[in-house]
């Protein structure tokens, strides 16, 4: 059974790679590579896949799950500028996509339980760019 | 990875089975049937999956999958009648038929525009009140 639980942080960011030109960061990032950055109020969707308990009836105590995303995600992100203060953003690219698999790294031990496990991860940049990961290499 | 971008369009179109009879298409479709036809804001979700490119971080260049979607789809239907202005439409202009043809649509030209990322998905909600999702086989 799959259990998806939503929390949101709002919090801002620049895509560019210092790497490539600034013509080439502009073609790539558009108005995402702006030099001081800029803000989303993301939404991440994190989906638990399990057997509900015989003796609770839950696939994962939904508090817990609030309390394990506010420890390792809200309170780590919320209110943040990524590339500044929130590692590993000071040297990767804070795209939607490098985003939502750091959200996974951070959620997959501690969502790891006896009967369930982090299945997957959809993160909103905005309501018409989301991206979809589980754990997949690449 | 599978990267979403969701775009938005509206059009008209009449559900309409030229193989049946008046009162069957009125029976099967009910307001659907109606004679000129209505309209939809439709939500349409393309869906991408691949590597994330280790320069870029990214699956896909959104603007690059934009200008794609905007060319061979939205172009196409985006304040036209299904009916009698979408050239090629095959069948009734259903939602499932509709999301068979933007993905006929997108796959024309794919590899040279939008490179390497796989075309995974195509979703499209009609209203509020329902969705359908064509899942796109790996061998296409």
């Amino acid at each position: 059974m799959l259990l998806t639980r939503r929390a949101e942080f709002s919090a801002s960011h620049r895509c560019y790679n210092p790497d490539l030109t600034e013509e080439r960061n502009r073609d790539l990032y558009g108005e995402h590579a702006g030099s001081l950055g800029h803000g989303h109020n993301y939404i991440v969707e994190v989906t638990m896949e399990g057997d509900p308990d015989p003796v609770t009836g839950m696939v994962v105590d939904l508090k817990l799950l609030k309390d394990v995303l506010e420890k390792e995600v809200i309170s780590v992100m919320d209110h943040r500028h990524l590339n500044h203060e929130v590692e590993p953003f000071s040297t990767t690219i804070p795209t939607t996509e490098n985003v939502a698999r750091d959200l996974w790294r951070r959620l997959k031990g501690p969502l790891t339980f006896e009967n369930a496990r982090l299945h997957s991860i959809r993160l909103f940049e905005t309501e018409d760019l989301y991206v979809d990961y589980a754990g997949e290499e690449g | 990875m599978r990267l979403t971008r969701v775009y938005r369009f509206s059009a008209s179109h009449r559900l309409h089975a030229p193989s049946l009879s008046e009162d069957d298409n009125q029976r099967l479709y009910g307001k659907c049937n109606n004679p000129y036809g209505h309209g939809h804001n439709y939500v349409l979700h393309v869906t991408v999956s691949g590597q994330t490119d280790p320069v870029t971080g990214r699956v896909v260049n959104p603007a690059t999958l934009d200008r794609h979607v905007e060319e061979r789809v939205l172009r196409v239907y985006d304040h036209r009648d299904i009916n009698s202005d979408v050239l090629n439409f095959e069948g009734v202009p259903t939602t499932e038929n509709l999301a068979r043809d933007i993905a006929r649509r997108l796959f024309n030209g794919w590899s040279q525009t939008v490179s390497v990322a796989r075309l995974e998905r195509v979703l499209i909600q009609e209203t509020g009140r329902n969705k359908f999702e064509l899942r796109i086989n790996a061998n296409n």
